[in-house]
């Protein structure tokens, strides 16, 4: 039976869609537009009849597309509101080059994004290849492995959106978290709307007494700096999300950080790995253990700003990992999270940990414990010193001819 | 009726010292506008054009309103987020001040790329004057062809050459898409009637909800004439009916200039360079063609403003 983490908690059940719009109902974002979308509909039509019923004061914009969502949210934003919107795979990717100007831009715009395969061929379920392909556009990226998490990130997103100046994205997985139904602990609105306090712009469109202009032609004399300043907000926001999950951690009891440590301290074998599938993950690592397997899980939380070094002294004593992709970068080379953290690893000369790439469960093909068990039998194998092991991405659960 | 004298005692609220070219007509709407608006605080939105380049070169800026700018395709659903910003701060008591909501764009960003964005927000009813500062072509990356370029015009991706006369097709007649959204405030004007443009401005900004207005822009980079000329030849594209000055208010049609003589489609034409080639003996069949088309939609005008009337 699970406990309230807060005394004022109340534990529901809920589906991940519809604890995300009863975070967005309990935030009361000024303005939110947006499209439906497959598997993240949910979320603007509940929020739409909170809406329609006079529940919360927000303004509704039901948008022609995802370009046009994202253009009035950032709009919204740029006027002075506080604004968010929803979507997912498809509709990301029409947001695409509006992603870069949110962030160019310096607004601090909220998306709870359903990670969705994207096409061809068209497939609704769940993998991280729209959230992937947005990796680099200056947004905050924050995963969730439940409907909990999904709650609790989209609170604390509206709070370092806002300090970093920056957009950034709550993320879960299609259908396994969007749609299944669990027992989620939320809290009362006056607290959440006490943590996420009121959004006080400093320069805004509808301050109509200080005109000022934003969205100029930036030239080769001023671009590169704004640019630089960009890639240094998103630095900085490392500090900002550390501050607001230890604020988050003293009013509502759940703690958070870049990413979660499962048994990794002592580990000798791990799996770093994103979203949902971690709590599988998870549970194998429990059974290992039982049977006196060092094995560990580094899940990642926050993916953008990407934890490099914190990612590099938590891993540096493991001796084999895997990295586990739910994307494919199609490039090559390697996947978005084996790339980072290979990266990372590499950049602090920490050389010892072999690192081995797996992608799994492309457009929501299954990922069994079973597999989890192999990827661990396969690192211990390498561990106790076996030299002819893959170079390459392994592809988990696939017909390969 | 605009009236000149009261219009001159306005702020003129985009300065000079913009990089937009001599003669240029956006620069003429933009100011027109923002007179016709007198003090009533404004928020501008622009689409990603000639008008947004000239006037914004970072640090500076030609605007003493807040301006807003994103991208090219979205001008309209961006107005509908600062508009919705305002209705939720407004009711807050946030912000105090009426506030009028204007998007430019120019045609490229309102025929063709931003036409989903617009057709959304005028559906939704978005309280906005859009007006599109029309010259006929994407003029900002060069002079290509777009849905708002007539027949036989010569543009960089229309050519006119051995075997293509300019741009096959006639141009896409958005006044009449916008007409068919059945929003209150529909008019098409054009530079060189300050009154006409004016008038359309103040009665569009008087109602709640969305207005669009269409005004004929001379671009004499891409139409190919003196600096000098940008009023008079916009003025024979009235004269001619290639560009009739008419509104729809409500669902009511009137010609706001009708032609004391109505001249042939060739005096507006021989003035520009992008006709040059029409006037080619071998396309004569062509210039024929034009003055056809204007001549039926004329008649169809005509009809429209006789059989529309106020219930």
């Amino acid at each position: 039976m699970m406990k309230t983490a807060y005394s004022k908690g109340n534990l529901v059940a809920k589906t991940g869609n519809e604890v995300m719009a009863e975070a967005l109902r309990q935030i009361e974002p000024d303005v939110v537009a947006a499209y439906p979308i497959t598997p993240a509909t949910e979320i603007v039509q509940i929020f739409s009849q909170f809406v329609a019923d006079g529940t919360v004061k927000s303004e509704y914009v039901a948008v022609e597309s995802e370009h046009s969502a994202i253009s009035a949210t950032i709009a919204a934003s740029a006027a002075g509101a506080r604004a968010m919107t929803s979507t997912s795979s498809q509709g990301l990717c029409l947001m695409w080059e509006m992603l870069y100007i949110a962030s160019g831009l310096r607004l601090p715009i909220i998306m709870a994004e359903v990670n969705r395969a994207i096409s061809a061929p068209i497939n609704i379920n769940a993998d991280h290849s729209d959230t992937m392909g947005a990796r680099d556009t200056g947004w905050i990226q924050i995963y969730s492995e439940n409907s909990q998490e999904a709650y609790d990130n989209i609170i604390q997103a509206t709070r370092i959106a806002e300090k970093a100046k920056l957009p950034a994205l709550v993320a879960m997985d299609g259908f396994i978290t969007s749609h299944c139904m669990e027992v989620v602990e939320t809290y009362p609105d006056a607290d959440v709307k006490a943590f996420v306090g009121e959004y006080k712009p400093e320069r805004y469109l509808l301050d109509v007494k200080r005109p000022y202009t934003l969205g100029s032609i930036d030239l080769q004399d001023y671009y590169f700096e704004h640019r630089y300043q960009l890639a240094q907000a998103v630095i900085d926001a490392r500090d900002i999300i550390l501050d607001v999950a230890e604020e988050f951690k003293r009013t509502f009891g759940r703690e958070y950080s870049f990413y979660e440590k499962y048994m990794l301290d002592d580990a000798e074998v791990a799996i770093v790995i994103i979203g949902s599938a971690a709590g599988n993950v998870k549970a194998v690592v429990k059974e290992l253990r039982e049977k006196g397997i060092k094995a560990g899980v580094l899940k990642i939380r926050v993916y953008r700003p990407f934890p490099a070094k914190q990612i590099v002294k938590d891993l540096a004593h493991v001796k084999v990992i895997a990295v586990m992709d739910r994307s494919d970068s199609c490039s090559g080379a390697f996947p978005p999270v084996y790339s980072d953290v290979t990266a990372s690893l590499y950049s602090a000369r920490v050389l010892g940990p072999k690192v081995l790439s797996y992608i799994y469960g492309i457009g929501g093909r299954e990922f069994c414990d079973e597999q989890v068990v192999k990827v661990y039998e396969t690192l211990g194998e390498v561990a106790a010193g076996l030299e002819k092991y893959s170079r390459e991405v392994e592809y988990i659960n696939v017909r390969i001819k | 009726m605009a009236n000149l004298k009261e219009l001159s005692r306005n702020q003129v609220r985009i300065t000079s010292g913009h990089r937009l070219c001599a003669g240029c007509g956006a620069g003429i709407v933009a100011r027109q506008t923002l007179i016709a608006i007198g003090s009533t605080p404004v928020v501008i939105i622009n689409a990603t054009g000639c008008l947004e380049v000239s006037t914004t070169v970072f640090p500076y800026s030609a605007w003493r309103s807040p301006y807003f700018h994103s991208a090219f395709e979205n001008a309209a659903a961006t107005c509908s987020g600062v508009e919705a910003a305002y209705k939720s701060l407004k009711a807050k008591g946030k912000v105090k001040e009426d506030i009028k909501f204007i998007t430019f764009g120019g045609d490229g960003g309102t025929y063709d790329i931003g036409l989903q964005s617009l057709s959304g927000a005028m559906e939704r009813g978005h309280r906005m004057l859009y007006v599109c500062y029309n010259n006929e072509a994407y003029m900002n990356t060069g002079i290509q062809r777009s849905g708002a370029t007539p027949k036989g015009a010569h543009t960089t991706t229309a050519p006119s050459g051995k075997k293509y006369q300019g741009k096959s097709q006639d141009k896409k007649d958005l006044t009449q898409v916008m007409i068919a959204h059945n929003i209150p405030y529909v008019a098409q004007s054009y530079v060189g009637n300050w009154n006409d443009f004016m008038t359309k401005v103040q009665k569009a900004l008087a109602i709640e909800g969305p207005s669009f207005i269409n005004i004929l822009t001379p671009c004499r980079l891409g139409w190919g004439y003196k600096p000098e000329d940008t009023m008079e030849i916009a003025r024979l594209a009235v004269e001619t009916c290639m560009w009739p000055s008419y509104e729809v208010e409500n669902g009511v049609y009137k010609i706001n200039v009708e032609p004391k003589v109505k001249k042939p489609v060739t005096e507006f034409l021989k003035l520009q360079v992008r006709f040059k080639h029409l006037f080619k003996p071998d396309n004569a069949h062509i210039l024929e063609e034009i003055q056809r088309n204007v001549d039926k939609k004329w008649i169809f005008l005509q009809r429209r403003a006789k059989s529309t009337y106020e219930a």
